[in-house]
């Protein structure tokens, strides 16, 4: 087995793990720790995948921003310290049986496919292609664009939402 | 030898776990993360795609960039509304937040 | 011999396939790094005492051994063997992972810090290098926050949660100062930004566009990054006990200063190798190869080392608010004054 099929096992066992702690973990924080090791795998794989820039960014914001907020928010909404209630509701049986449906559905459409993979190695992926594949000749500044628009906007909702309406 | 059929179905498995995680979670903050395991399903496979399938372009790694754009936001504006829920019903369990419904 | 050698010779002792000698390469190199952190820190730690008392008109350690040098090293010893307490009500498994969490990322960083010029002296010169620091680097607020809220302590919460603000908030400035470099070098890689400023001293991109700002930006950012003195607030003993870490003892313990003084090295030698001309000498062609460029990478990341301690010793610390408001309403917008610059600078330059 080489070292390449070898981290992949690994990764995954990693991610689906810590994925199925995210979201059956009764301590919510427990889950959010976990859901920071999920991101971490998450990064690895990009790393295999020659998207190196992408799993440095999917470190930065999901695992230094996203996950900070997430537990400051379990911080701000939690009364008391260490409690873990039955966080699961009455549709969970339903939750598994769409998921589980979804899953199924996913490997027997992706098993009947063909997928037409070129066995040619990727061109030589680094910043600056990436950033020249976003800006360069137009070809996706306007979505660039948009996309700061729209951090923008959630910024300034998320603080007049967060911020309440007593001052 | 691993090929793009792993990676499809490693982000399946993962998006199938996000799908049970946002059916099933009394709170909402455990609902945001399932989202976001699902996002991150999602960039697993664009850029398995990117890699396999399209290998001379960054189009799968482009997109992958705005789905964590959009992702980011997301949760801003998702956890500023569970701390306002918070503040005006005293817990976030998303069974109970039902004052809109008749 | 290189590594590569070494790693060669074990594997044919050991019988080994040849192939894994990569892995024992990755093996040696994680150890070297690990070794030399140990060091480093043991050496700022003294310095550190020695330079405070200078400053302050007192001795520093003198006892154990000649001028006090094994001090350090007694105090480690006395962590190691101190016994290991967890609060009762502490939630276990997350108080022991929290120290791990914050020491790691400290570790990771030293993976793309040249220490020289060539690839012997970085243990990898990642082409993204710039951009794994400050991811990396991310990570350790949730290790912060997750050891002060598994201390069930409301200090150690209180710490936590502010050290968690003020790392968020510092990031961001730090990172946008970063872009400057980034932009004149045009690349991430390390090995790339050094190479860009061999022309001498006034290559250095702490002169070149915008003089020093960036620089500043990035310092005094770093510094509250790791929670250096005018920005201590988190382990501020006056009102929080000694924040985040106060339940932690013995080994934990010695994990987060492990990784407060290591960064704070990392910081000095980012900030040497982005601004600065990393392992270049001030003179062009003058002494600028082999180990010479370590000598002058370890000069200049020394100076900022003891520059750090000066400040240390010379500054009282910020309030809370003041902390917020200087982060948000000033380094933020000097930072992205100083990309506007840089920018146009460079734009400029490329245009005519």
């Amino acid at each position: 087995m080489d070292w390449h099929t070898c981290s992949f096992y690994v990764l995954s066992v990693m991610i689906l793990g810590s994925a199925l702690m995210v979201v059956s973990l009764r301590n919510i924080v427990h889950c959010a720790l976990f859901l920071a090791f999920t991101f971490m795998g998450v990064a690895g794989v990009f790393a295999l995948l020659h998207a190196e820039f992408l799993a440095a960014v999917q470190v930065l914001i999901y695992v230094g921003a996203i996950t900070v907020l997430i537990l400051f928010a379990v911080m701000l909404t939690q009364k008391t310290i260490g409690i873990s209630l039955k966080q699961t509701n009455r549709l969970a049986p339903l939750a598994v049986l769409s998921a589980v449906t979804f899953l199924c559905m996913i490997a027997v459409i992706a098993l009947n496919t063909t997928f037409p993979t070129s066995g040619q190695h990727t061109v030589a992926v680094s910043t600056q292609t990436i950033g020249s594949a976003i800006l360069g000749n137009g070809s996706y500044v306007v979505p660039f664009e948009v996309a700061s628009i729209l951090l923008l906007a959630a910024m300034v909702g998320a603080i007049v939402i967060a911020r309440g309406q007593d001052n | 030898m691993i090929a793009v059929h792993h990676y499809i179905f490693l982000s399946a498995a993962l998006f199938a776990v996000g799908i049970y995680g946002v059916i099933a979670r009394r709170n909402a903050v455990g609902v945001l993360m399932s989202i976001e395991l699902m996002l991150n399903a999602v960039n697993i496979n664009l850029l398995a795609f990117a890699r396999y399938v399209t290998p001379t372009t960054l189009t799968g790694q482009v997109f992958a960039v705005f789905v964590i754009t959009v992702a980011a936001a997301e949760v801003a504006v998702g956890l500023a509304l569970v701390i306002n829920v918070y503040r005006n019903m005293d817990h976030i369990n998303v069974d109970d937040i039902n004052l809109m419904k008749w | 011999m290189t590594l590569t050698g070494i790693a060669e010779f074990i594997a044919s002792f050991f019988g080994l396939p040849g192939s894994s000698s990569v892995w024992i390469v990755a093996v040696l190199a994680a150890a070297i790094l690990l070794g030399f952190m140990l060091l480093t820190v043991l050496i700022l730690i003294y310095v550190l005492r020695k330079l405070l008392g200078k400053i302050q008109a007192r001795l520093g350690p003198t006892r154990t051994g000649p001028k006090g040098i094994f001090q350090t090293a007694a105090d480690a010893l006395k962590l190691l063997i101190k016994e290991d307490t967890i609060p009762v009500k502490a939630d276990r498994r997350v108080f022991i992972v929290a120290p791990i969490l914050v020491f790691v990322p400290a570790y990771l960083v030293y993976v793309v810090v040249p220490f020289g010029e060539g690839n012997h002296f970085i243990a990898k010169d990642l082409n993204i290098g710039l951009l794994y620091i400050v991811a990396v680097s991310s990570i350790n607020v949730i290790g912060v926050v997750l050891a002060g809220w598994a201390s069930e302590n409301k200090y150690s919460l209180l710490g936590g949660m502010r050290s968690a603000a003020q790392l968020i908030s510092y990031e961001v400035p730090q990172a946008l100062a970063v872009l400057g470099p980034v932009m004149l070098a045009e690349s991430l890689s390390m090995q790339d930004i050094v190479k860009a400023q061999g022309e001498g001293l006034f290559s250095w991109f702490i002169f070149r566009s915008l003089p020093l700002l960036g620089f500043i930006v990035f310092l005094v950012a770093s510094m509250a990054e790791i929670n250096h003195v005018p920005f201590d607030l988190p382990e501020g003993e006056s009102e929080l006990v000694a924040g985040f870490n106060v339940e932690y003892s013995g080994m934990r313990f010695a994990f987060f200063m492990l990784a407060e003084f290591a960064a704070s090295f990392t910081i000095c030698a980012i900030a040497a190798t982005l601004f600065l001309g990393g392992w270049h000498s001030p003179i062009r062609g003058f002494l600028d190869n082999g180990w010479w460029t370590v000598f002058w990478f370890f000069l200049k990341s020394s100076a900022l080392v003891c520059l750090l301690m000066w400040i240390r010793a010379t500054y009282p610390r910020v309030r809370v608010d003041q902390l917020m408001e200087f982060g948000w309403k000033l380094m933020i917008p000097l930072a992205l004054f100083n990309v506007l610059v840089v920018g146009l600078y460079v734009a400029l330059g490329k245009g005519g």
